[in-house]
C-alpha cells in the first residue's frame, strides 16, 4: 500500500473561509497561491543546473547533439558540470586562443581538461560563498522549507 | 510554389535541406476581416477566406463557399512516417487546418538527448532535426499554396527537454507541448530534473515566440472518473502557467489544454460548461486550446464525431482559441488520412454553423451553471491551499495528491505519487557554482557573466560572436545515423507508387500500404458476426483482416462490423477505363439554342411522391435552373400519376418530360421510368418526346436501360440538364434533315 490519503469530501466544512470572497478576490487568491506554489521551483531552476540544460547551452554554441553529449558526461566525470559546461569550453578557448569549436572539438579529444580542472576548482575554492562543486544528489528539504 | 494540380515532392523536399533556414517564426493567429462575407451569407465568427481550399462536402449547395473560423484548427498526425505526413499535412490545410502537431513516437521522452535522422516511429515520429526541418520547409510551400500561415507544432517534454527546445527554437517551429508536470506524472521523470529543465526549455520557448501548451488534459485521460478531476485540472493549468510566465512567456503565448471531461450519455454539458466557464473565469488572460474528448471514444467514429460536435459547442458557449480535432477513428487506429479531415471538416461545419451563437443568446448569470463554477474554483483554491500547507508541490507529489480518482478535498488514496529521488533522471541536478557561466541567449536563471564582461550586453551570446540563435550557420545538421532505418530506404521501398506513375494502390497512412475498411451488416449474434466477418474478408483475399468495430443491431437479429485489411494486388492506371467527364455548355450557347428553338417543357414528381426541392431546383429560375435559359416549363406538382404526366405533354404539345422521383425503395423509380415509357408508345408519343427522370438514387445508366433518354443523380444541376437537352435536340434536328 502506498499510503495516500483518503477522506470524505468536506468541502463544506473546508470552504468556509472563502465564502465571504467575491469572485474576483477568489480569483485573487488562486494565482496568489499558484505563485507561493511555483516561487520555490522557479528558484530551484535558477540555481540549478543539469545535464540537459548543459547540452541545449552547447547545442547553441554550435556543437552538435553529438558531441554534446560526451562534452557534458565529461565534465561530469570531472566535476566540473557546476561551473557550466559552456563554460568549460568558453574558458579553454580564451586560454588556448581557439575559437570555440576547435576548443570543444579538443576537449571532446580528451586534451585541456586537466588545465580547466586547475582553473576551476581552484577558482571555486577561492570563493568564500562555499556554492558550487558537485551535488549530484538533491537536498530535498532545503526546497521543501522553502515552499511555505 | 506548390501547384494545386502537382503532388508535393517528398523527395525534393529533402534535397539540400543543410541549407534551409526557417522563414519565420512564432505563432500565428487567424485575421479577421471587418465584413466576413462567404456567398450570400454575412457571418460574424469567421476569418479571412483561403485562397485554395476544399469546403465541406454540403458546400457545393451554398456555392462551394467555405467558411473559415476564427479559431485556429489542429490536425493531429501521427502515422510514424515523416514523409507521408507531409502529404497530409497538404490535404488537412486544404480542409482548414493551421495547426499541424506531429505526434511523438512513444519512448522519446525517455531518450537522455537528441535523436538525429529520420528512424521510423510507433503512434508518432521521432521528433529529428532533419525530421522538423522538412515537415517546416514543407509547410512553407503549402500554406503558400492555402493563402494562411500554418504553425507547426511539436513537443518539448521528456527529460532532453532543454536540447529539444533549443532544436525547435532553431528550427523556427511555432508551438510545442511543454509541462513539467506531465513528465513527473506520467512519464516518471524526476521531479526536480523535470522542473530545472522546463525552466530552461521554457525560457528558450520564450525567445522563439512559440505557443505553449500546457499537459493537463492528460489528468482527464488518465482518471478513473474523468469528470471529478476539475479542481485538479485548474490547479495543474495553474501551476504551469505560473511558473511559465514567471520565467519569461508571455500571457498570450501560454495556451491551456483544456477537455470536456465528460461524454454523453452522462448529462455532459450540465457537467461540462460550468467546468468550461469557471476555467475561462480564472485564466482570463491566456488562451484556451480546446481538446476534444478522447477519455470516453470508442470505435465508433459516428459516435466520437458527435462527441466532438458537442465539445465545440462548448467552445463556442464560452471561448476556443484554438480548436483542437481529434481524428474519430482514434478508438481504433492511429488516425488515418480521411478521418484527419473529417475532423478538420467537423470543426469547420460545427464552428461555422453555430456563427453568431452569442449573439443570440447568453450564459445565465446566475443559478446552477454559475453556483457550480463557483464550486470548482473554491475546490481549486483549496487544493492549492493543502499542497502548500502539505510543503510544496514536490512534497504533495510525494504524497500522492494528483490524479486522484476523487473530486477534490476529497480523496481515494489512488493518486499518482512520485518520490523526490526517484524516477527517470534523478541525481542529475547541480547546483550551480558562483562562476557559473554559459554564454548563450535564452539561458534561465543564474550566469556569472561579469566575470567576462566589460559592461551590460544584450545577451552573454556576445561573447562568443552569437550562439545559434542569432548566427544560424553555427548549427551543425546532422543527416542520417542509421544506414537501414531511415527515410531513403523507406522511400525506395515504395518508389513504384511515387509520383508520377501508373501504378496504385489504396492507402490509410503510408503511400501503397494496401489498406482497406470493409463496412458489413450480417444477421448474425454478435461473436458469430466478427468471426463470419473475418471468413468473409479471407474470401475477398484481405491479408491481415481485422474486426476495428462492432456494433449490436439487435442480439439475434444482426450485427454491424467493420473491418480493416491489405489488399496484396496493385492497378496500373494505363489499363482503366475513364469515361470522359460530362460536357457542360456556356450559358450563352445554351441560351441561344433556346432563342433560336423554343422549347416547352412538362415536369413533375412522379408516383406517390411528395417531393419537389430537387425538381424545383432544376427548374427554378432562382436556384440556377433552366428557366433562366429561357425554357418554357409547367410544372405540375407532386405525386403526379406517369399517365397524367405523359397526357399533359400530348395536352399542352410539349417537347420534353422531366420526371423527378425520389423514392427509391424496391426500385420504384425504375419501375415508374418504364412505365413513363411504356404509355408514351401507348400513345404513340415516344418518338416525338424527349423523356428524362433525376433524384437523389438515379444513375443515368440504369434510367437508361429503363427506357429514358437520360437519367440526372444527386449532382446533376439545371446546366446540366439544359446541356444535355441542347445536344438531344441538336441530334433530333440532324435525323430529321
Amino acid at each position: 500500500m502506498n499510503g495516500y490519503m483518503k477522506r470524505d469530501d468536506d468541502f463544506e466544512k473546508r470552504r468556509a473561509h472563502l465564502t465571504t470572497l467575491s469572485d474576483e478576490a477568489l480569483k485573487e487568491r488562486f494565482w496568489a497561491l499558484a505563485e507561493a506554489l511555483a516561487d520555490p521551483l522557479l528558484e530551484l531552476a535558477r540555481t540549478h543546473t543539469s545535464p540537459a540544460v548543459e547540452r541545449s547551452v552547447l547545442l547553441r554554441m554550435g556543437f552538435s547533439s553529438l558531441e554534446a553529449q560526451p562534452l557534458v558526461d565529461k565534465a561530469i566525470e570531472q566535476g566540473l558540470i557546476a561551473h557550466g559546461v559552456g563554460h568549460v569550453v568558453y574558458y579553454t578557448a580564451k586560454s588556448q586562443n581557439m575559437d570555440i569549436r576547435k576548443a570543444g572539438l579538443e576537449l571532446l579529444e580528451g586534451n585541456y581538461w586537466k588545465e580547466a580542472q586547475a582553473h576551476f576548482n581552484v577558482a571555486s575554492e577561492a570563493k568564500e560563498t562555499g556554492r558550487g562543486g558537485k551535488s549530484p544528489e538533491f537536498r530535498e528539504g532545503a526546497y521543501h522549507a522553502n515552499a511555505k | 510554389m506548390q501547384m494545386p494540380n502537382n503532388k508535393i515532392d517528398v523527395a525534393e523536399i529533402l534535397k539540400d535541406l543543410e541549407q534551409y533556414h526557417p522563414r519565420r517564426r512564432g505563432w500565428t493567429w487567424r485575421e479577421k476581416s471587418k465584413r466576413q462575407v462567404y456567398g450570400p451569407f454575412e457571418y460574424t465568427d469567421m476569418s479571412t477566406p483561403l485562397k485554395n481550399g476544399i469546403g465541406i462536402p454540403a458546400s457545393r449547395y451554398f456555392g462551394d463557399i467555405d467558411p473559415q473560423p476564427n479559431n485556429t484548427i489542429t490536425t493531429e498526425i501521427a502515422s510514424g512516417r515523416f514523409e507521408d505526413d507531409i502529404r497530409r499535412m497538404r490535404m488537412a490545410a486544404w480542409h482548414g487546418a493551421d495547426h499541424i502537431m506531429v505526434i511523438r513516437t512513444a519512448g522519446q521522452s525517455h531518450f537522455d538527448g537528441l535523436i538525429e535522422g529520420t528512424p521510423q516511429g510507433t503512434g508518432g515520429v521521432p521528433i529529428t532535426r532533419k525530421q522538423v526541418r522538412a515537415h517546416r520547409k514543407a509547410l512553407d510551400l503549402i500554406e503558400d499554396e492555402v493563402g494562411r500561415p500554418i504553425n507547426y507544432h511539436s513537443y518539448v517534454s521528456g527529460i532532453a527537454g532543454p536540447d529539444v527546445a533549443v532544436m525547435l527554437a532553431e528550427e523556427g517551429v511555432n508551438g510545442a507541448h511543454q509541462d513539467p508536470q506531465y513528465n513527473v506524472l506520467y512519464r516518471n521523470i524526476n521531479m526536480v530534473r523535470s522542473f530545472v529543465d522546463a525552466a530552461e526549455s521554457k525560457s528558450v520557448m520564450a525567445w522563439a515566440d512559440m505557443l505553449q501548451i500546457d499537459g493537463a488534459h492528460n489528468a482527464n485521460a488518465t482518471a478513473r472518473e474523468a469528470w471529478k478531476v476539475m479542481p485538479e485540472l485548474m490547479v495543474q493549468h495553474g501551476i504551469n502557467a505560473m511558473f511559465s510566465q514567471k520565467v519569461g512567456m508571455k500571457k498570450s503565448n501560454i495556451a491551456l489544454s483544456t477537455v470536456p471531461p465528460t461524454s454523453a450519455p452522462a448529462p455532459a454539458l450540465k457537467l461540462d460548461l460550468p467546468y468550461a466557464v469557471a476555467l475561462r473565469d480564472l485564466f482570463s488572460e491566456y488562451k484556451m486550446r480546446a481538446q476534444m474528448n478522447t477519455k470516453y471514444i470508442t470505435s465508433s467514429s459516428r459516435e466520437a464525431t458527435v462527441t466532438h460536435v458537442m465539445n465545440m459547442l462548448i467552445s463556442r458557449l464560452t471561448s476556443a482559441d484554438i480548436q483542437s480535432t481529434i481524428t474519430p477513428d482514434e478508438g481504433r487506429n492511429v488516425p488515418w488520412h480521411m478521418y484527419n479531415i473529417e475532423a478538420c471538416d467537423t470543426a469547420k461545419q460545427t464552428l461555422s454553423g453555430l456563427d453568431g451563437l452569442m449573439d443570440m443568446i447568453e450564459l445565465k448569470d446566475s443559478g446552477y451553471l454559475r453556483e457550480k463554477a463557483r464550486e470548482l474554483k473554491e475546490r481549486a483554491v483549496l487544493y492549492l491551499e493543502e499542497i502548500l500547507e502539505t510543503g510544496g508541490y514536490f512534497k504533495a507529489v510525494e504524497e500522492g495528491f494528483f490524479v486522484d480518482s476523487a473530486m477534490y478535498p476529497e480523496r481515494h488514496g489512488d493518486g499518482i505519487g512520485r518520490k523526490i529521488n526517484g524516477g527517470v533522471g534523478a541525481g542529475t541536478v547541480y547546483e550551480r557554482a558562483a562562476d557559473y557561466f554559459a554564454p548563450v541567449t535564452a539561458h534561465y536563471g543564474y550566469n556569472n557573466v561579469e566575470q567576462y564582461a566589460d559592461g551590460p550586453m544584450d545577451s552573454p551570446a556576445t561573447l562568443i560572436g552569437g550562439c545559434t540563435l542569432e548566427v544560424p550557420e553555427k548549427i551543425i545538421f546532422i543527416d542520417e545515423l542509421d544506414p537501414e532505418d531511415n527515410v531513403n530506404t523507406r522511400m525506395s521501398a515504395t518508389e513504384r507508387y511515387r509520383g508520377d506513375t501508373p501504378y496504385v494502390k489504396p492507402e490509410v497512412q503510408w503511400l501503397a500500404d494496401g489498406v482497406v475498411q470493409l463496412e458489413l451488416f450480417l444477421p448474425l449474434e454478435a461473436r458469430k458476426a466478427q468471426f463470419a466477418a473475418l471468413e468473409i474478408a479471407k474470401n475477398m483475399r484481405l491479408k491481415e483482416a481485422e474486426v476495428i468495430h462492432v456494433e449490436v443491431m439487435h442480439p439475434t437479429e444482426g450485427t454491424r462490423v467493420q473491418l480493416k485489411g491489405v489488399l496484396d494486388f496493385e492497378i496500373d492506371m494505363r489499363n482503366v477505363v475513364i469515361p470522359p467527364e460530362p460536357e457542360v455548355m456556356s450559358d450563352d450557347e445554351i441560351r441561344a439554342e433556346f432563342e433560336a428553338y423554343p422549347v416547352k417543357i412538362v415536369a413533375a414528381t412522379i408516383g406517390e411522391d411528395e417531393h419537389s426541392v430537387g425538381l424545383r431546383e432544376i427548374i427554378d429560375i432562382k436556384h440556377g435552373g433552366i428557366e433562366k435559359y429561357g425554357c418554357e416549363v409547367e410544372y405540375l406538382g407532386t405525386s403526379v400519376p406517369v399517365e397524367k404526366l405523359i397526357d399533359a405533354a400530348i395536352e399542352l404539345d410539349a417537347e420534353v418530360v422531366m420526371a423527378s422521383t425520389i423514392i427509391s425503395h424496391d426500385d420504384v423509380h425504375y419501375k415508374n421510368m418504364k412505365r413513363l415509357h411504356n404509355y408514351a408508345i401507348e400513345k404513340g408519343v415516344r418518338d416525338r418526346l424527349i423523356i428524362c427522370a433525376g433524384g437523389t438514387q438515379v444513375t443515368p445508366e440504369v434510367a437508361r436501360e429503363n427506357g429514358m433518354d437520360e437519367g440526372f443523380g444527386r449532382y446533376d444541376r439545371g446546366v446540366n440538364v439544359a446541356t444535355f437537352l441542347v445536344k438531344k435536340r441538336r441530334e433530333k434536328r440532324k435525323n430529321l434533315n
